[in-house]
């Protein structure tokens, strides 16, 4: 099939369920929702539907992103907007169903907000909310939207148009691209992921290998898991296009074990996307053939490291090794091999399909794009943050979060994970971007962001991360 | 090592590994999903399924175990029946995770990577899982119990062995019991 074809067959499965006039009843199913009780939901409102033989699709979708308003329910129904119903419990499930879906009482003592956007240009997001304003939803657009167990909804929402694009471009275009619009590693390291791959592109030796570091480490970040289980193709898209770039035959996809439904969304949409020859041996007629393995880590923090990550993929102990030789002259088998972050090679899609230059449009002078945070710890908005780089840490933390919960004092907020740092008050007012946050003596990290309150103390907490360090260490230091 | 002759038990798990490994390439690159794959099967990997994953691919047992024992996830003690991992997460640990760990030692009388002596429960700590909102986070099996305290401790095993006292006698595999009719 050409990828018109294909999109046109994904359109014609995702339109109806805008247009059908069958209501829809989208519900949060990643980790966080199953743990704050969505599956229960689920059966509520299958059984609901069935008693009063009420007709309605229900969507299993990924997580929005707000863990504190788990397990989230978006109704759509004809002529109304599409109402977002938070905490709900499988209790309320029958005054939803007779109150909205059968009745015409949209049961606005339960709701949040409403709904709008997810047409495929303006990400889905709730007005009503104080953050909404200040978040810029790219990475996470189809995060609580889409089913992430269905790749025509990935498509029909402007998936895989950046590989078809890349497709027509050549290898050395591709990375000139990514080069110009400043994509810089969102792992916590920063680095300009276009210098990476034009110097892997130098690299001579074959085969070159396609990594995407999925272990994420840092305790309290949970960035990727959100994105690997309610987005999984976004990740997938960007590997293919880097390994259509670089001239790779195989990518790993080095998944931590603590994340199971995000092993097995993976695994579906890999299957999912070789199906329908995105994937596997000739890519869309290209000639291109590439392969993705998803590997399961064991347990160690060090695998976040890049080059213990690709010794574990070997079979071995997880021991970083020295530098030079960089892992794009050498890596895995010792050969050429490009190592990402989960939301790297989510913005890659982006960057070929919309461009560089509106990619490089926000953020700031030396960091592109936005940022995605998983905000934890004492603050009343529990999940997923995105904003523009260069947006300040306390409109992220006061003015989206909501501020520390329980009228408690602010008394700071850890980034970085394990080797970050704590940020205290006279901070709040700085932007976040690489090299602020650097010369604010802390670090970026991959986007874990805990905060705490005058009841934690600094030195439980500093000792909590010696003592996490101390129990990871791989020992190669103590020699 | 082994140097006795396996007893019946053992020797069903050793039928099991080696089941598991005639299907297994003999690529030593595949030494982690492999002893994964062992672990799933068995619970844990015995000092018998080490050594037939280690003459599997080529490898000495110590190689085998070096790998094994550098990563948290192996372990060479069995599983509980109803295996318990307590989230050591930054969020956790902020809101009372330790507290919550201690109470779960007590309760047992065991020690994180411990098994109690009627081989129901089992104790480890896990890296974090990420559902930081719902601190602190507890795994029985595939099931997350979400914001834990020392008090609910004892709700949670409470039920769970009433669950499994239920579960078997629907099942009818200890007939001399007949369950209580509600």
């Amino acid at each position: 099939m050409t990828f018109e074809e294909i999109k046109k067959e994904a359109l014609s499965r995702w339109e109806p369920l805008e247009t059908d006039g069958t209501p829809v009843i989208r519900i949060g199913t990643a980790t966080s929702d199953r743990a704050a009780g969505a599956l229960e939901v689920v059966s509520a409102f299958e059984k609901e539907l069935d008693r009063l033989n009420v007709r309605a699709v229900i969507l299993r979708t990924g997580s929005i992103g707000f863990c504190n308003y788990e397990p989230l329910v978006i109704i759509s129904k004809p002529d109304y907007p599409r109402i977002c119903y938070n905490n709900v419990t499988p209790e309320m499930v029958p005054r939803l169903v007779e109150g909205f879906l059968i009745e015409d009482d949209p049961c606005m003592e339960f709701a949040l907000g409403t709904l709008e956007g997810g047409d495929g240009d303006t990400p889905p997001h709730i007005p009503e909310l104080p953050r909404t304003e200040h978040e810029q939803r790219l990475i996470l657009r189809n995060c609580g939207f889409i089913d992430p167990e269905d790749i025509h909804h990935y498509i029909a929402l402007g998936g895989y148009g950046g590989l078809a694009r890349a497709l027509e471009m050549t290898p050395e275009e591709i990375v000139d691209e990514i080069d110009r619009s400043g994509l810089r590693g969102r792992g916590g390291a920063g680095f300009p992921t276009g210098r990476k791959m034009a110097a892997c592109l130098r690299a001579e030796a074959t085969p070159k290998y396609v990594v995407c570091n999925a272990d994420e480490g840092d305790p309290g970040a949970f960035m990727d898991r959100v994105v690997l289980e309610s987005d999984p193709q976004a990740v997938l898209e960007g590997m293919i296009i880097t390994a259509y770039a670089l001239g790779s035959p195989q990518g790993y996809i080095y998944t931590r074990m603590e994340y199971p439904l995000a092993v097995e969304r993976l695994k579906t949409a890999i299957s999912q996307a070789e199906e329908l020859g995105l994937l596997g041996d000739d890519i869309l007629g290209s000639g291109f053939a590439f392969r993705i393995e998803v590997f399961q880590g064991a347990g160690a923090f060090i695998c976040g490291e890049s080059s213990a990550l690709m010794y574990s993929i070997e079979g071995k102990r997880g021991f970083p090794r020295v530098r030079p030789p960089q892992s794009i002259e050498s890596g895995l088998w010792q050969k050429p091999t490009q190592l990402n972050n989960v939301k790297t090679f989510a913005n890659i899609p982006v960057i070929i399909d919309r461009g560089a230059d509106a990619f490089a449009a926000v953020g700031t002078d030396r960091s592109k794009g936005t940022a995605v945070f998983a905000l934890a710890g004492k603050v009343e908005n529990v999940g997923l943050v995105e904003v523009p780089m260069g947006t300040k840490l306390d409109t992220v933390i006061i003015a989206i979060g909501g501020g520390v919960k329980d009228g408690k004092r602010f008394k700071g907020v850890q980034t970085g994970g394990p080797s970050g740092g704590c940020l205290p008050e006279e901070f709040l007012d700085t932007p976040i971007d690489f090299d602020s946050l650097t010369a604010a003596g802390a670090m970026m990290g991959s986007g874990g962001m805990i905060v705490m309150d005058e009841d934690n103390c600094m030195v439980d907490a500093a000792r909590f991360f010696l003592d996490f360090t101390v129990k990871e260490s791989c020992g190669k230091c103590a020699m | 090592m082994m140097d006795r002759t396996p007893n019946a038990e053992e020797e069903r798990e050793l039928e099991q590994v080696r089941e598991l490994l005639s299907r297994q390439e003999k690529d030593q690159n595949r030494l982690i999903p492999i002893l994964q794959a062992v672990q799933d099967t068995l619970g844990y990997l015995s000092p018998g399924a080490v050594r037939e994953v280690a003459a599997h691919l080529g490898m000495n047992d110590a190689q085998v175990h070096g790998v094994a024992s550098f990563y948290n996830h192996f372990r060479f003690t069995p599983l509980g029946k109803h295996p318990i991992q307590m989230c050591m997460g930054t969020a956790c640990h902020m809101v009372g995770g330790e507290l919550v760990l201690e109470a779960l030692e007590r309760t047992l009388d065991i020690k994180v990577g411990g098994i109690t002596e009627d081989g129901e429960f089992s104790l480890d700590r896990v890296a974090c899982i990420g559902c930081c909102g719902l601190a602190p986070v507890m795994v029985i099996g595939d099931r997350i119990y979400p914001r834990m305290t020392t008090t609910k401790v004892d709700e949670v095993l409470v039920n769970l062995k009433m669950e499994a006292d239920a579960a078997g006698g629907a099942e009818g595999d200890d007939p001399g019991n007949t369950p209580e009719s509600a």
